[in-house]
This record gives C-alpha cells, sequence and structure tokens, in this order.
C-alpha cells in the first residue's frame, strides 16, 4: 500500500515540476486574463479552446490528501487520472475548511492555475460552496462526491458522482454476521447524517440476511476525526462482547489497530486497512475512484462536458460499476462465510439482490416498506435515509 | 475471538480504563507546565510541543525499528519526543525572556509552528505502523478480557506517576526547587540571591517541554497508538489549563489529569450500553465538570493561592 | 519602567518613534521571509517563486486582496474578544465559543423572524442577538473571575468546548433541518436576512463590521474615561479600588463587549457565508483571533492590520500546495516563524540608535540590522 502510494506521489510530482517549469510564463499569461475576464463573458471560452495543449483538473480535500482514508482514497483516484490520461494537468489543495476558504480556493484554482474542472471532494463543500462558484463561473465543470444534484434546481455546470458504497457494506455485513458467533456487531461511526446511516443499515441488513439475530451496536463520536473517542468507542464495544467492528469515520486506522489489539474481528473502510490487523481482518468496503475519475478524465479530453450533456449530470455506481470495491478476505474468513459473501456480491452486481427489501422496520417499529416493496440501490429515496432500521442498536439523534 | 458481554459493568470500566490510558498525555503535559509556571513563565505551546512529540516518537519508532528492533525502537522514539520537546522548548524560553515579548503570545504562535512542523514531516508516517511501547498487564488475576485490557498498564503511565512526589519533594525540599520558587515568585530576591533568573526559567522551560514531548510519545506510541494530524486535537492546551486548576500542585496535576482522562470515556462508554443521545453533552462532560469544580472550590478570596507570582509578568 | 521611557520617546518624538513602529514589524516580515524561504529551500522549492508566488496569492491583484479581506475580516472581530479584557489585564480565550453562540443566536433570531419582517430589520435582530449572547458568553468568565475568583482563561476555554458541543447538539436534535443531509445543520434562514457582499466586490460586510467594531473599540479604550478607568484597573487593581473606580462593573462591562464582538463574527459567518448553523462554523476563528490580539499588543486599530497579514498569509496557503508541491502543513509553519519574528521585534524597540536620532530617516537599515 505504501509503496504504490510512493509510486503515486513521485509520478505526481513529476508531472507537476515539469510542466511548471515548461509554462512558467503561461502561467502568468493565463493570471492575467484570469483576472480581466468578468464572469459573464466566460461562456465562450470552451468554444475558443477547441484544441487545449492541457487541461488543469483541481482536486480540493478537506482533510489532509494521506490519511489513510476518505480524502486518500480520493487523492489516489486523481493521481490514476494523471497518470492515465495524457494532456491533464493536476493541481491539488488539502485541508481546506468548509467556510469561505474553500470558495477562494476555488476561484483561485480558476483564476490562477487557470482550471476547467474542479472536483472538490468533501461532502460539506456542496451547499453554499460549489452552487456560488458555479453560478459565477459557467464555463468551468464542478464535481461533486455524492448524490446531491438536482435537475432544474442547480446550475447546469455542477454534477454529482457517487458510490453506493453500502453495497459493499451490505457484502461486509453478510461476512460479519456469519463470522460472529453472537451476532453481535459493532459500528464506530462519525455524524448521523444519511450517508452514514446507509452504511450502517446495509451493513446490518447484510449480517441480518445470514443470521437473523445478528444486531449492530452503534457509537457516534460526533466528529470525523477523534481518535482518542474512536479508540474508546472501540475498546467499550470489545468490553460488551462485540465480535466485529466496522467504522464510518474519515481515518478508520485506530477503529483497526485497537479491534486488533482487542482480538475483535474487524471490516474496514474507504481504503485496504488488511495489513493493520494481519489476524482479525475480515474484508472492507473500499472507494475505487481510479476507474470513475480516469473515465471522466478520458470525456474531458475528448471536449465532453456536463452542459453539453454528454457528462451525465448524476454519476452514480456500486460494485457493478466499479465505484467501490471489497478488501481480499482476511484469514479468519471461513469457507462459508466466503461463499456467503462471494453470493451477495454477485447478487448485487446482478441486480438480483436488493438491499432495501419489505417487510422493512426502522427499529423504533415504524414501517419503512410493505411486504411488496422495495427500494434498489439507485432509489433516491435511500440518500435522505434518517432511521435506523431493526437490528440496530442505537439513535440518529 | 468471543468476549463476555459487561453490561452496565461496561461504564465503570470504560472510566477506570479511560483513565489509566487517556490520561497520560494531560499528566505529563500538565506537570511539564507546572515545572514551567512554578519559574514565572507560561508555556501554552506544549499543545504543538505535544503533536511534534507524538510524530517525533512515531517516526523514530518506525525508522530505527529495522535497526534496533521492536523492542528498542519505541524507547528510542520516546527519547526523540523529548528531544523534539526541548528543541521547541528553547525556543519559547529564550523567545519569551526577551524585553516585551509576551510569553502568551510566543505560546500561541508555538501552538502554530509546533504543529506546523509536526505536520509537514508527518506525512510519510501517517500509514506505516510503528513498533508501540510495551504495557504491564496487571490485571492477570481477572478471568476477564476486559478487565485484563483495562488494567493495561503504560510505563509512561508509571513514569508520570513517579515524578509526582518527587516534583512535590523536588519544590518543597531541594535547593534548586527553591531556586525556580524563588525565580518565580519575586524575580527581585532570586536577583539578590544571585540565580540567574534567565537560566533557572531556561531550564524549567526545556524540562517542561521534555515532558511535554513525552507525553505526545504517549499518544502515538501508546494510546490512541497512531500518527495523525489530529491525534492531540487541544489535549495539550486543556492539560496547560489544568495546571491553573491544580493549583501549581504536582498532586493536584495527577488527580486532574486522572479526572479528565475518566471523563473522556463517558460518551462512548454510556453509547455502548444503550444511553445514545446527548452524546455531544456528554463528550463535553470533562469541560463541564471542570468548571462545576471550579466554580465550587473557588473564592474570591483566594483567587492565586499557590500562583508563581512573576506569572502573567512581562520580564 | 520600560513603558514609561517608552511613553515619553513618544511623547517627545513621535516622527522617530512611528517610523521605528512601522520598520520594525515590516523588518520581522522580511526576516520571517528569509527564515521560511531556507525552510523552502531544504524542502525542495525554490524561495525566490514562493515569494512570488505569496505576494501574487495574498496582495498581487485586486482579486488576491479580496481573498485577504474576506479571511481577515472575522479576525479582526475575533481578536477584540481578546484584545480588549486584556486592556484589564484579564487573559480570555473564549473567543471561539463566544462566536459559536452568536451565530447560535443569529441562526435562532433568524429562523424566528425571517420572512415575516423586512430583511433589514432580521438582520438587525439577529445581529443584536448576537451581541447579547456573545456578550453574555464572556461576561459569565469575567463574572466567575470577579465574584468567585475563578481563573478566567481556563474557563473561557471551558466555555468554547461547552459553546461547540451545545452547538452540534442542537443542530443534530432540535435545530436539524432534515432535508440538509451533506451535515447536521439548522433550518436555513431566509433569503431576505442573508448578508450581502460590498459594492461591486465578493468580500461581505463582515469586513465593514470589523473595521467600526475596531474603531469603536479604539476610541472607547484610548479616548473615553470608560476607557481610562478600565486601563487604569488593568494597570493595578489595589490603586484602583482605592481610587473608587467600580471593578466589577468594569470587568462585567469590558468583557461583554469583548464576547459581543466574537458573537457578531459568528452572526457574519452565519448571516453571509454559511446561511445556516452547521459545525463549519468552527473554523479556528476564534483561535486565530487571540493570535492577532497578542501580536497587535491589544491595540485595536495594530489588530486590523495584522489580521490582514494574517489573512494574507492564509490566502497564500493554498497556492504554496498548488504551484509548488509543498505539503499543506507549509502554511503552519510560515504562520508560526512570521509570528515569533514579529514576536522577537518587539524586543527591538530603542535597540537601534538609527531611530533615537532626528537627522537620519532612512528605513533600510534596520532590515540590516
Amino acid at each position: 500500500m505504501s509503496d504504490r502510494n510512493r509510486a503515486f506521489g513521485f509520478s505526481r510530482r513529476q508531472v507537476v515540476r515539469g510542466l511548471l517549469a515548461s509554462s512558467a510564463f503561461g502561467l502568468t499569461a493565463k493570471f492575467g486574463t484570469g483576472c480581466a475576464q468578468s464572469p459573464s463573458t466566460g461562456g465562450d471560452a470552451a468554444a475558443d479552446g477547441a484544441a487545449p495543449e492541457e487541461l488543469v483538473v483541481g482536486f480540493i480535500y478537506v482533510g489532509p490528501k494521506d490519511d489513510y482514508g476518505y480524502n486518500q482514497a480520493h487523492a489516489e483516484g486523481a493521481a490514476a487520472m494523471v497518470a492515465n490520461v495524457p494532456g491533464i494537468r493536476l493541481v491539488e489543495e488539502a485541508n481546506v475548511p468548509e467556510t469561505t476558504a474553500v470558495a477562494e480556493t476555488m476561484r483561485s484554482m480558476i483564476e490562477i492555475d487557470g482550471a476547467k474542472v474542479l472536483f472538490p471532494t468533501s461532502f460539506g463543500y456542496f451547499d453554499p460552496h460549489i452552487l456560488n462558484m458555479a453560478k459565477e463561473f459557467p464555463d468551468v465543470q464542478f464535481l461533486h462526491a455524492g448524490g446531491l444534484y438536482q435537475e432544474g434546481v442547480h446550475p447546469n455546470n455542477v454534477g454529482s458522482y457517487f458510490g453506493y458504497i453500502d453495497e459493499a457494506q451490505y457484502v461486509a455485513g453478510v461476512v460479519a454476521g456469519r463470522m460472529s458467533k453472537s451476532g453481535k456487531l459493532g459500528f464506530v461511526a462519525a455524524k448521523p447524517i444519511p450517508q452514514v446511516l446507509r452504511n450502517v443499515n446495509s451493513f446490518t441488513l447484510g449480517a441480518r440476511s445470514v443470521n437473523p439475530a445478528a444486531t449492530t451496536q452503534v457509537i457516534f463520536t460526533g466528529e470525523w476525526a477523534e481518535p482518542v473517542k474512536e479508540a474508546e468507542a472501540t475498546n467499550s464495544m470489545a468490553d460488551q462482547g462485540i465480535e466485529v467492528i466496522t467504522c464510518h469515520v474519515d481515518s478508520p486506522k485506530v477503529v483497526i489497530e485497537t479491534a486488533e489489539k482487542r482480538g475483535v474481528y474487524t471490516s474496514g473502510y474507504h481504503a485496504d486497512q488488511s495489513s493493520l490487523a494481519p489476524k482479525g481482518y475480515l474484508t472492507g468496503a473500499e472507494w475505487d475512484w481510479s476507474s470513475i475519475y480516469t473515465k471522466l478524465g478520458q470525456d474531458f479530453m475528448a471536449g465532453k462536458t456536463l452542459m453539453a450533456g454528454d457528462i451525465p449530470h448524476i454519476l452514480r455506481g456500486g460494485l457493478a460499476d466499479n465505484f467501490c470495491k471489497l478488501s481480499p478476505y482476511g484469514p479468519a474468513v471461513t469457507d462459508e462465510a466466503k461463499a456467503d459473501g462471494d453470493a451477495a456480491a454477485a447478487g448485487i452486481k446482478s441486480g438480483d439482490l436488493v438491499i432495501y427489501k419489505g417487510p422493512l422496520k426502522t427499529n423504533t417499529g415504524d414501517e419503512v416498506l410493505p411486504a411488496d416493496k422495495e427500494m434498489k440501490t439507485n432509489n433516491v429515496e435511500l440518500e435522505k435515509m434518517d432511521y435506523f432500521v431493526e437490528g440496530v442498536i442505537g439513535s440518529v439523534s | 475471538m468471543a468476549t463476555e458481554a459487561l453490561g452496565w459493568w461496561g461504564v465503570p470500566l470504560g472510566i477506570l480504563a479511560g483513565t489509566l490510558r487517556g490520561s497520560v498525555p494531560f499528566l505529563l503535559v500538565s506537570l511539564g507546565e507546572c515545572l514551567t509556571e512554578k519559574s514565572g513563565k507560561i508555556n501554552l505551546g506544549l499543545e504543538g510541543t505535544l503533536l511534534f512529540g507524538a510524530m517525533s516518537a512515531y517516526a523514530i519508532s518506525y525508522l530505527s525499528s529495522g535497526i534496533v528492533g521492536p523492542t528498542l525502537a519505541p524507547w528510542l522514539g520516546v527519547l526523540a519526543a523529548g528531544v523534539a520537546g526541548m528543541v521547541l522548548g528553547s525556543i519559547h524560553g529564550w523567545l519569551s525572556q526577551q524585553p516585551r515579548v509576551n510569553d502568551v503570545a510566543v505560546g500561541i504562535a508555538m501552538i502554530i509552528f509546533g504543529g506546523g512542523l509536526a505536520n509537514f514531516f508527518g506525512k510519510p508516517f501517517i500509514q506505516p505502523q510503528a513498533p508501540h511501547l510495551p504495557t504491564l498487564p496487571i490485571g492477570g488475576w481477572s478471568d476477564l478480557a476486559p478487565v485484563q485490557s483495562a488494567l493495561q498498564i503504560s510505563p509512561l503511565f508509571l513514569l508520570g506517576v513517579a515524578i509526582v512526589p518527587l516534583m512535590s519533594w523536588f519544590f518543597k525540599s531541594t535547593r534548586w526547587g527553591l531556586y525556580v520558587r524563588a525565580v518565580g515568585d519575586s524575580p527581585d530576591a532570586a536577583l539578590a540571591m544571585g540565580i540567574s533568573i534567565f537560566w533557572v526559567r531556561m531550564a524549567s522551560i526545556v524540562a517542561g517541554s521534555f515532558l511535554a514531548g513525552i507525553g505526545g510519545a504517549s499518544l502515538s506510541l501508546f494510546y490512541p497508538g497512531v500518527w495523525t494530524e489530529r491525534i492531540s486535537s487541544g489535549q495539550g492546551l486543556m492539560a496547560v489549563a489544568l495546571v491553573i486548576f491544580a493549583r501549581w500542585r504536582p498532586w493536584q496535576c495527577l488527580w486532574a489529569s486522572l479526572l479528565f482522562g475518566g471523563a473522556q470515556a463517558l460518551g462512548p462508554a454510556f453509547q455502548s450500553v444503550g444511553i445514545d443521545s446527548y452524546y455531544y453533552l456528554f463528550n463535553a462532560a470533562p469541560y463541564i465538570l471542570t468548571l462545576v469544580i471550579m466554580i465550587i472550590t473557588c473564592s474570591p478570596k483566594r483567587t492565586l493561592a499557590g500562583a508563581p507570582g512573576a506569572l502573567g509578568q512581562d520580564s | 519602567m520600560a513603558s514609561t521611557t517608552a511613553w515619553r520617546r513618544f511623547a517627545q518624538r513621535p516622527l522617530r518613534e512611528s517610523l521605528e513602529s512601522i520598520a520594525l514589524p515590516i523588518g520581522a516580515v522580511l526576516a520571517a521571509l528569509v527564515i521560511f524561504g531556507v525552510f523552502c529551500a531544504l524542502a525542495g522549492a525554490n524561495p525566490l517563486a514562493v515569494y512570488g508566488s505569496i505576494y501574487k496569492a495574498a496582495f498581487g491583484s485586486w482579486s488576491a486582496w479580496q481573498n485577504t479581506l474576506i479571511r481577515a475580516s472575522p479576525l479582526m472581530l475575533t481578536a477584540l474578544c481578546t484584545a480588549l479584557p486584556a486592556r484589564l489585564g484579564l487573559v480570555i480565550i473564549g473567543n471561539e465559543g463566544a462566536l459559536v453562540v452568536g451565530g447560535l443566536a443569529a441562526v435562532l433570531v433568524g429562523l424566528g423572524l425571517g420572512g415575516t419582517l423586512p430583511g433589514g430589520l432580521v438582520l438587525l435582530a439577529m445581529a443584536l442577538g448576537s451581541l447579547v449572547a456573545g456578550g453574555l458568553w464572556i461576561m459569565a468568565a469575567g463574572a466567575l473571575r470577579h465574584y468567585r475568583g475563578v481563573n478566567e482563561t481556563i474557563s473561557s476555554l471551558l466555555l468554547n468546548y461547552i459553546a461547540i458541543a451545545l452547538m452540534n447538539h442542537l443542530v443534530q436534535g432540535p435545530l436539524r433541518d432534515p432535508a440538509f443531509v451533506s451535515k447536521p445543520s439548522s433550518y436555513e434562514i431566509d433569503p431576505s436576512a442573508w448578508l450581502g457582499t460590498l459594492p461591486d466586490t465578493r468580500v461581505h460586510w463582515g469586513l465593514i463590521y470589523g473595521l467600526v467594531a475596531s474603531a469603536l473599540a479604539y476610541i472607547l479604550i484610548q479616548r473615553t474615561t470608560f476607557g481610562f478607568a478600565a486601563r487604569t484597573a488593568g494597570g493595578n487593581v489595589r490603586a484602583a479600588r482605592i481610587a473608587g473606580l467600580p471593578v466589577g462593573k468594569l470587568t462585567l462591562a469590558v468583557c461583554f463587549l469583548a464576547g459581543s464582538c466574537a458573537g457578531l463574527a459568528g452572526m457574519v459567518e452565519v448571516a453571509a457565508v454559511q446561511k445556516r448553523l452547521n459545525e463549519s462554523i468552527v473554523s479556528n476563528y476564534g483561535y486565530a483571533g487571540i493570535l492577532v490580539a497578542f501580536v497587535a499588543r491589544h491595540n485595536p486599530l495594530a489588530t486590523v492590520l495584522v489580521s490582514v497579514l494574517l489573512g494574507g498569509i492564509l490566502a497564500a496557503g493554498g497556492i504554496l500546495q498548488r504551484s509548488h508541491n509543498l505539503p499543506d502543513a507549509t502554511v503552519l509553519v510560515f504562520q508560526g516563524i512570521v509570528f515569533l519574528c514579529v514576536l522577537y521585534s518587539e524586543s527591538l524597540y530603542g535597540r537601534f540608535a538609527f531611530f533615537q536620532e532626528r537627522e537620519v530617516e532612512a528605513e533600510g537599515a534596520v532590515v540590516a540590522g
């Protein structure tokens, strides 16, 4: 893992250095025009640039881009895009808070670096910051991770791409449910937003598909990165006899390592953490941004845009579309659990297995779906989830 | 891998375990700051020292494990953290003693500087695994795995506890302790005694920063046992504040640190037994508790009881 | 003693004194640039190119200036939260908490009144709400200090964490807008009560709030009897009591004013930037404000300049990553070096013969010195 990163880092650095050296004057020139250009005249710039020598793509991360978690997954995807698609120059900025700072960063990438495509990757950048900037720079494309785009409501140059990583969490839940004798699972979560709740619910539904008595204990730490609380949460779960722990925080390393120390199975998140828990790592839900970013990069270079409509405004996909994947099974996983996990993954990929299927109740007894109804993965209702399903121990507020 | 459920016993056990694990950085930083403030200077920059120490310890433990082996490497890391602390401490010690330079201001700038250095050099060490410090299992008498795990004592915790009576004795009964107190309480008298105010303060600040650096090592090499940029999240600043709470007495630093470490475990422990609302407020419990205790125990008449006389005066 | 001689010098020779007080900070920043340049060179970046980028991104164009001013404006307000009580000898570091409760009050008022009254009136009510909430929050620390003897530094620090926990609890529970999915947030305030930008700029009105508050604070502290009383009490509490000054009332009043400044910053953040309340309001403006206040030696006009300096550094942070491939923490190192150098320069007043003589008036020598 670390070697792979280093290789990426190296190539990225080389590309950036080389291009910088060769286009120092170009940069200044662009800076000049970027300032003089008023936003309203920006519309025809795309038409003029029929044969762009390079396309500047900006990536913005909310935390450090080597956090072994959410941000690193995106940064590796960005590096893959640059490596696979010639003609793209990457500019990156990390640790950008969700305030006016991110608006200024976007503007600076557009005006100073000449970026034509921006990937502000944090969920919280969307409203109001991306929406404001998109209105001001209609010729720049803004792609945001998360399914928040609404047709007709949001500007035409904004797009959402979203990975149904809960499909991978469902499979991880199946494996966890098989591996746990008592059926007691744990989930260390940051904040009760729909994305997190969906992961918890899918994990639980996966476990209950093989062990109907399985339960998932949720502990919210309240912050996306708070190592001491994450370790405390993992320890208190281990104290309660919980046998498999997974998480949704920015950097899962603390949870995985603490659980391994306590002799508890773990299931990873964001990236492959198997090396952190050689005994207890079962599997994990990983992002696979490389494929989607490479695909988008090729589209950009082919002249496709959101505005022209040849890049869809909402790109969604799960296991079948390589938006996410599962970590290879760890050594502890039994053949039976592997077979069930593989079957679930195959079912999801083929579309035969629907995760949210009636009858389904919340853990407070309210009905989510009657017996004859189901919600397929791409149902937008799932992205507004504000409940825990039956089997989850915890409360959303 | 099954362990037995503890149910409600998990809450006191979690608090006990949190006390033993979570209090170490508070204890070491507050002891270091206690020594520093006794000499009449404040070092708010220990938050940055804690971060830089955590990073240095982790980096050295990781880099040296191939050379000296995984048993010795974390101890080298601890040493490196202490030295890293001393480097930052000597900057603070020199700068904060210049005429008209305010020590609180230097401290805040040092938080940024120390944290910046830690994050700058720490990038390559976030992902790899460094060998951790060993722990002393004193829970072997119990059959319960949670109890055994809770009673894993860090040698750094023992070090901190051992320093408490030593420091207390140092201030009360040694000539050097008298020098530190004299410099902190009435610099003029110290000057008349022929003591170098500059060097006594410098030594106190550097020694205090050494302890704070080791506190950082306990974060990255003991608990939670990783290096990330959010590892301290304000613990250093809080530990500095605890010294005022502890009225500049080493023993009270110990109690305050234990209280704070234990209270940190409240939020997760309560959620694990089903009390799942209000967790933000439970997570704020250490702060609320400290404030309430201060309101109860303080009185306007003895505001500055125990406070070194020269504290907060420009040199 | 040093201050009385400084005062005499200032009174007798204002020109040379003011020249010194301009040249020293500039010299400090230049020295910091040199040190930072060495650091960059060691990290593999070209220092001259780095300087060029910093200038370009922070002050090189009107657009860059706007970037700097946007980042500076909340700092002007939060800095006053530390600077004003410092005149009374109190070290308040509860800026972040006062900002958060100010934002909370603004949102509560904005949600309650938004749409029912004209936008301007709602904004006024929101501002008043944030002033009162932030003011009471810090006044609590002042009151604890005065009536219970609780150290104001530690109580105001604790109040930060409590304010943030309270805010998080409320936006996750009672105030939560379930339709806003990206983070637990309150409902959005009515668009009529949004705080706009200054004409022909993207800088919001918070800048004017900051400038006006700083000017008022300066006048209050330096030019009124109230300010004189506060400064006297700050110099020597016992003497102030003997002189019959109401130390308790002064403490409460100054702390209230201080907190209301930070509270107003929270209102601006809500009304001009986020339009709703959520964790994004906790973004270090409070802690940065403490540093600004101390570096500015608690002078409400100097805080404006230091805020702009810090705003410029923050504005330049991105370009260091993008154009020079330096890690994101580089800007923290730069910030640390600049402020350590500026603080050190304080000790150099009166050390250069250059500024003590009437004949010489060039500036260059201080850099060399």
